[in-house]
């Protein structure tokens, strides 16, 4: 492959029309007679619902119809299991879905009730304070804990301690491997909830047209295959009925994939039943309530080592609060339960979790889809084992990496795609190597932070280090084809939500073919254009479509050179593909254009040999075996005010391997936006809930996204350990960002305070000023 | 996130937004730079019937100083506040606390009369207008009264306007020489509401000797808050380290914090204390040396 685009930091091809105002997003959709839906939301979380009166309501001028649970029928049912458990040995599960408008009773606030259909959505606001609901209030489950006890009031009425699912998991002998260690440690972690807040919250339109029995969805959704897919067997119609759109998307991070959600199961109901296409979008005081979240987890872990710092072995036994619903089946407490290991030899590892139902909004995964808290338990436990043997943070982590010849790395236990844990590849030390250089760790810790502490100045620096489990199966296609004007159509079925995917599969068609990166015309997320694929999630996107869109295109090439081979009467050797034409290699005026070529490949009139197939043009899809494992270091120095606890960063390092990378520019985003989602869930952003689950902060002034003032300039470093489990080579990297940085911060905080030689130690996430102020006073 | 349905007047002088507020009362709301009641409304936290527009109203707007008070129109904004000379030159607390308020956009359209009639506690500029000592000026159709700061902010959200009146004017006495002022807060962001924010006033005599401080707290209480015993405590003093620390405990004693999800109620009495030395510090300075 030449190596022109392929690579390469070209800026976007999208951002064009993303900055012009030209792209199409899911509110940008308007139809004549179009309806807009608002939804009676639950203002209580947990209750009986004893009546729903909404005779006022449907008299309102401007009000079409208004909708509950009784009026869905057959219709209504519970949403499906998206991720059923994986084999793991003993495990346990109860399926409890979310529902598409509350009927007996409300599990969450913000649990839709109802649903008003009105000329704008004004009105049907309006319509919402004219409907009446009587309900049996019930003690509110929030507390993780209290939810297991006996007494407990019960989200599902036959689940006893809210139980929603145990696993266990395990690998050696964890018990032998302590008792005969130096050295044991044992502590609780806690991690709380917080929600993704893309700048654009969920919408959906959907459109019936009767004459030809077709449904069009335009959806934020991350999986539009499977939405359509759902849809069609809900609804009773075939695939071939139904057609998801999603196009652009404004962020999404995980609670997009999820499906379905109960707007995404009304809206298209509502749209045939009433022969009118109609509008929901979803508005951020919405959001808060009505799309899922994550991150709330108590986990009691400890650490067996030798007293040179070998980790020994890990045992950890933790909550996972799933909430009202587990729709998305294991897959957040899996990853914490596997990425805990991290880059690490832990020849002994016992977990086991207990996934609880809660009164609260459904968690399914949000970018780093549970393995933050891994990672926070096994780095803190490595901060704390480090400073109680006395051996520099960063030499115990280098001391336990697994070892470059020990790849592939098999950690025995199962992951979230059902295959063993089994690192592809992976070379760590020289990933910590060059963090340290690049945060000048040796003259920080040695001279620096010396100085400025002489001078009453609060600094700290910390270093952590992770993996990423990425580009997991099952597949995606994608299907190319050389234009008449010369342009290259890309289509994949996977969705797209701001990752760039119109420039890094353009620049690995580009250079397969020979054609100028912007020439490629890729379409992504419409169902009718592809029909196959499963969606964007798990950091997947460039590994799995990436390379079904290498696979393609090393097919249409060969097309080409085969049929430009024929025209010219020479062999394939001898041309080149370049400028978009195919050309004999050193004979002047021996070319032809892409697009002439593939005139001739489809010709009007004559006859083809046997097993022609028209157009220069292919279908290839791509699975990968497992998933394939980046890996990397977070590093930063931070200042601390004493007396206020206000923090400032002064510098950020990502050192990270995703293997072959696309496109730099776009690699950069990633890890920056992920840093800056991550510094947001380590010290700014909290989901506040009451003691009756009822959320104190749902909106932006209080619910503390960090701004550009907040996140500071990240220097970024790469080294490219390629993965084997693909021809491109490439590892996932959607997630790395976000992924370390609460143990980052605890690391960074404790050290630039202190906080040690006071008796305090960071042991929960988020952090912020006020809470660092408790934290320090307790230990007063 | 709609509001509900209401009716939307233009007044085109302040005779006619009196009016109309005499004829709908508490059902009537004015509209000034709508940085608080529009989104308020679209949280349908509040549903006026009517709404009465003064933004044409432009004999409501500006800045001019005259015997030795700067009186502030209520529909400056902010911004032009912030960029005034005069109030520079003469109190130049406003100018240093006004990048703390929300941001530039915001800054943009809000207005401070806006700002003081909706009597938000966190908000900088009633604890600002407590320290310098304002006075602000209430008309309604019939009649007209002015009203210290000291009466004016009644609890969260209230003040002692009544319901057919409209606050027209802020006056704001210049300070005497010597005078040194500071305003710090802390916020979780930039632009944010204050957890706990300070509004500091020294003036000094020839011999460096505290003649008149005042402190006014945002963030601390239902209302802005002034410490007057801690005020008091510097009067009369050589200004210094102790001075100041022991004017951080009597403010902490005076303060009143509420608590929220950003801060507990101990976190901000803290935080009163730790601004109060700070802010001290900073006016002390200025008061020896000028702004």
């Amino acid at each position: 492959m030449s190596t022109r685009y392929f690579g390469a930091p070209i800026p976007r091809n999208e951002d064009r029309r993303l900055l012009s105002g030209q792209a199409l997003f899911v509110d940008d959709v308007e139809l004549p007679g179009l309806l807009h839906a608002a939804f009676l939301r639950s203002s209580i979380a947990h209750a009986r619902i004893r009546r729903i009166d909404v005779t006022t309501a449907r008299k309102r001028a401007g009000v079409v119809a208004i909708y509950t649970a009784a009026d869905l029928g057959d219709y209504w049912r519970p949403g499906p299991l998206l991720v059923p458990p994986p084999p793991i040995a003993g495990l346990m599960f109860n399926q409890r879905t979310q529902v598409p408008l509350a009927k007996d009773k409300i599990r969450h606030v913000g649990e839709p009730l109802a649903i008003v259909l009105a000329e704008n959505r004004y009105l049907a606001e309006d319509a919402l304070a004219d409907i009446e609901v009587e309900v049996e209030p019930l003690p509110a489950v929030v507390d993780l804990e209290n939810a297991l006890s006996e007494s407990a009031a019960r989200v599902h009425g036959d689940v006893a301690g809210n139980i929603a699912a145990r696993a266990h998991q395990r690998k050696g002998d964890y018990a032998a491997a302590a008792a005969k260690a130096d050295h044991v440690i044992r502590r609780r972690f806690r991690y709380d909830r917080g929600a993704s807040n893309p700048i654009e919250t969920r919408g959906i339109v959907a459109s019936w047209d009767a004459r030809a029995g077709h449904l069009t969805v335009w959806d934020t959704t991350q999986a539009p295959v499977f939405l359509r897919n759902g849809l069609a067997g809900m609804l009773g119609l075939s695939e071939r009925q139904v057609r998801v759109i999603a196009p652009f998307v404004g962020g999404a991070f995980g609670p997009k994939i999820m499906l379905f959600y109960p707007e995404e199961v009304v809206l298209p109901w509502v749209a045939i039943k009433l022969n009118r296409p109609v509008k929901w979008i979803e508005d951020r005081l919405e959001h808060f309530f009505a799309t899922t979240q994550e991150r709330g987890q108590i986990h009691d872990a400890e650490m067996a080592l030798t007293r040179d710092g070998k980790i020994l072995g890990v045992k950890d036994t933790f909550l996972h609060d799933t909430g009202a619903y587990d729709p998305y089946g294991l897959t957040v407490p899996i990853n914490s339960q596997c990425t805990l290991l991290g880059p690490y030899v832990v020849p002994n590892y016992e977990s086991s979790f207990t996934a609880v139902f809660t009164n609260k909004p459904a968690v399914t995964p949000y970018r780093g889809a549970g393995r933050q808290h891994g990672v926070f338990v096994i780095e803190r436990l490595l901060d704390i084992a480090a400073r109680e043997l006395g051996i520099d943070r960063a030499e115990i982590r280098r001391r336990n990496f697994i070892p470059p010849e020990a790849f592939p790395y098999n950690n025995e236990i199962i992951y979230q795609d059902f295959a063993p844990l089994e690192y592809d590849s992976g070379n760590y030390g020289p990933v910590l190597d060059k963090a340290l250089d690049m945060l000048g760790y040796e003259r920080f810790v040695t001279e620096e932070q010396r100085r400025l502490r002489a001078e009453g100045r609060h600094v700290g620096v910390g270093i952590v280090c992770y993996v990423e489990g990425t580009g997991i199966g099952p597949y995606e296609g994608a299907k190319i084809q050389v234009q008449a004007n010369g342009k290259v159509s890309l289509v994949t079925g996977i969705g797209t939500q701001g990752q760039g995917h119109y420039t890094s599969f353009a620049q690995i068609v580009a250079d397969r073919l020979g054609v100028d990166v912007r020439d490629v015309d890729v379409v992504t997320g419409d169902t009718d254009q592809f029909y196959w694929g499963a969606g964007t999630f798990a950091s997947r996107g460039a590994v799995v479509a990436g390379n079904a869109v290498n696979a393609a295109a090393t097919v249409v090439r060969e097309k080409i050179l085969r049929l430009a081979a024929e025209h010219f009467e020479c062999a394939e050797e001898d041309l080149v593909l370049a400028d978009g034409a195919v050309a004999i290699a050193g004979v002047p005026g021996k070319s032809i254009r892409l697009g002439e070529l593939a005139l001739k490949a489809n010709p009007m009139r004559g006859a083809v040999r046997p097993g022609t197939e028209p157009g220069l043009e292919a279908t290839q899809y791509f699975g990968p075996p497992r998933g394939a494992t980046a890996n990397g270091v977070h590093a930063m120095i931070v200042e601390l005010d004493p007396d206020t606890f206000v923090l400032t960063i002064n510098k950020y390092v990502v050192v990270h391997d995703c293997g072959t990378v696309i496109n730099p520019l776009i690699l950069a985003g990633q890890v920056h936006g992920g840093v800056a989602q991550g510094i947001g869930n380590a010290f700014y952003e909290q989901l506040v809930f009451d003691d009756q689950a009822q959320l104190l902060n749902a909106s932006l002034a209080d619910y503390l996204l960090p701004t550009a003032l907040d996140v500071p300039r990240v220097e970024l470093g790469h080294t490219v350990t390629p993965s084997p489990l693909n021809p491109l080579g490439i590892k996932g990297a959607g997630e790395a960002g976000a992924i370390p940085v609460g143990p980052l911060f605890a690391q960074a905080i404790e050290d630039a305070l202190g906080l040690p030689a006071q008796g305090v130690e960071l042991l929960e996430i988020p952090l912020s000023p006020n809470r660092l102020w408790e934290l320090v006073m307790k230990g007063r | 996130m709609k509001p509900a349905p209401f009716r939307y007047i233009v007044a085109h002088s302040i005779e006619e937004a009196l009016a109309a507020k005499a004829e709908h009362g508490e059902e009537g709301r004015f509209l000034a730079g709508g940085q608080s009641l529009v989104p308020a409304m679209n949280f349908r936290l509040v549903q006026p019937a009517v709404l009465i527009d003064l933004n044409p109203i432009s004999e409501l707007a500006g800045i001019e100083r005259a015997d030795g008070v700067l009186r502030i129109g209520a529909m400056t904004r902010y911004r032009a506040l912030e960029r005034d000379a005069i109030v520079w030159r003469d109190l130049p607390l406003i100018t240093h606390a006004l990048p703390e308020i929300a941001h530039p956009q915001i800054r943009n359209r809000g207005t401070i009369g806006g700002n003081l009639a909706n009597a938000d506690p966190a908000s900088e500029l009633p604890a600002i207008v407590r320290a310098l000592g304002g006075r602000l000026r209430a008309r309604s159709a019939i009649s007209e009264r002015t009203i210290k700061a000291a009466d004016f902010f009644v609890g969260a959200l209230t003040t002692a306007l009544a319901a057919d009146e409209m606050l027209s004017a802020i006056e704001l006495p210049v300070l005497p020489a010597r005078s040194g002022t500071a305003f710090l807060e802390m916020s979780r962001r930039r632009g944010d509401f204050a957890l706990a924010g300070v509004a500091a006033v020294v003036t000094l005599d020839a011999e460096e000797i505290c003649r008149n401080a005042r402190l006014a707290y945002c963030g601390l209480g239902d209302r802005p808050i002034h410490a007057t015993a801690a005020a008091q405590s510097l009067i009369g003093e050589r200004l210094s380290e102790a001075a100041f620390a022991e004017a951080a405990r009597l403010a902490q004693d005076a303060v009143d914090p509420q608590g929220s999800v950003h801060a507990s109620k101990g976190y901000q009495r803290h935080l009163a204390g730790v601004l109060t030395r700070r802010a001290l510090r900073t006016a002390t300075e200025r008061a020896r040396h000028g702004h």
